[in-house]
């Protein structure tokens, strides 16, 4: 592959395949060439993907987002990928790189040695190049209804619904979801077993259930106590590995579990005792950690 | 353009090797075979005891034999192993918060080994090892 004199500012492509730009700098950072391997698939043309080799001129502070974004700008247009923020917040820019789910506006190029292996998120289905579709883990996301469904709707005059510090770090970790789908992608569950709800939906599942405004946790355990929810979980534990916003997706599972048996034997071992349904009206802010 | 999407399927026998992370899950999973091998030996134990004391003194001598040595080794190991798992995974399993400030997670994986040594002495003092 050819390429264009390195410059030393990431080139500034615009997302989705946009034009390309590139703004100089003064040097004193280094240079080095980068390879990359990249997996190709064109559903116009190709019955299987396969990998496409880069030689790409790079800083050695950036990022594989940027020495994607170069050679989408100056070696091969034809590239495609998703990007957004570049700064590991908008959860766009997933990809597999050397077989590790990432942020590629997280993954940098000092880190790594030799060939660096990018392919699409694992487990999803490749639309074009680095590109998946995210239909699936969208449509799991609102079964959890992953919103607060208040215990009692309030009149606006009654006012603000009040929450303590304590209530808000009781669930305040697992608000931190960019929704990026590293989890699924790390996850060899959901692989095997593409009807398991998944990490993230579920995580998000228990941030509501936690909050001491919300009222709809037996509502989400029709989803939430199921085969395809907590129960398809088998504690592997990746998806808290490759978090990159630090949520504990697995903690999260977990937890579900012990409140989803606790739910199982008072409904079924206790006489009298009370359906989840009934049971969540008794889940205020602090009975359940 | 229409949409055509790929599907990479995981393979169902071999996935487990593409990362160490999903090694070490395997490896957590297979002790479980040991475990369970064990529970079948003390049951068997149980029977032969109830056989009268000739079929419990034959239980006894296999138990000395160099097969079973190896396999109580083994079984030790498999059970250590699962033991630490099981006791690392409690913290995120049952989070304390106390306040604002959650309880750190070593203090109650520590909590669970502290109660497993002593539950292990006290059967250790009714065998009457001490």
């Amino acid at each position: 592959m050819s390429n264009s004199p390195p410059r030393s500012q990431p080139p500034l492509a615009a997302p989705h395949g946009g034009a390309a730009a590139s703004l100089g700098r003064p040097g004193g950072s280094s240079e080095r060439i980068v390879q990359l391997e990249v997996l190709r698939y064109n559903p116009d043309t190709d019955t299987e993907a396969h990998f496409q080799r880069y030689e790409v001129v790079c800083q050695e502070e950036w990022v594989v987002l940027d020495a994607l974004n170069k050679v989408k700008a100056d070696i091969d247009p034809t590239l495609n990928y998703r990007w957004s923020c570049h700064m590991a917040v908008c959860g766009s820019c997933g990809m597999m790189i050397n077989g590790e789910p990432k942020l590629s506006c997280h993954a940098f190029l000092r880190d790594y040695e030799g060939v660096i292996r990018v392919e699409p998120l694992a487990h999803f289905p490749v639309e074009r190049d680095l590109v998946t579709a995210p239909d699936d883990f969208m449509e799991k996301l609102k079964r959890v209804k992953p919103y607060l469904i208040p215990k009692e709707e309030k009149p606006i005059s009654a006012g603000e619904y009040k929450q303590t510090p304590a209530q808000l770090m009781k669930f305040r970790q697992y608000s931190m979801c960019i929704n990026c789908m590293l989890c699924y992608a790390a996850c060899p569950e959901y692989g095997l077993t593409p009807g398991f709800i998944g990490p993230a939906a579920l995580t998000l599942a228990h941030r509501y259930n936690q909050d001491s405004r919300d009222g709809g946790r037996a509502e989400r355990q029709e989803v939430v106590a199921t085969h395809e929810g907590v129960w398809e979980c088998t504690f592997v534990g990746a998806c808290s590995e490759v978090c990159p916003a630090h949520v504990d997706p697995a903690s999260a599972l977990q937890q579900m579990k012990i409140t989803s048996s606790i739910d199982w034997i008072v409904e079924h071992l206790i006489p009298g005792g009370k359906s989840a349904r009934d049971t969540a009206s008794r889940e205020d802010a602090g009975d359940i950690s | 353009m229409s949409r055509n999407p790929l599907v990479r399927e995981v393979p169902p026998t071999s996935w487990f090797f593409r990362h160490p992370r999903y090694m070490r899950y395997m490896a957590r999973e297979i002790t479980c075979i040991f475990i369970g091998a064990y529970c079948v030996l003390l049951v068997v134990g149980l029977q032969r005891l109830a056989a009268g004391p000739a079929a419990w003194e034959g239980f006894l001598l296999g138990l000395r034999s160099a097969d079973s040595i190896v396999f109580h080794l083994l079984a030790l190991v498999a059970a250590f192993y699962h033991a630490a798992t099981w006791f690392n995974a409690t913290q995120k399993a049952m989070p304390l918060q106390i306040g604002e400030d959650f309880v750190p997670g070593n203090l109650i994986s520590g909590a669970h080994y502290a109660v497993w040594v002593v539950l292990s002495l006290v059967v250790l003092f009714l065998a009457g090892v001490f």
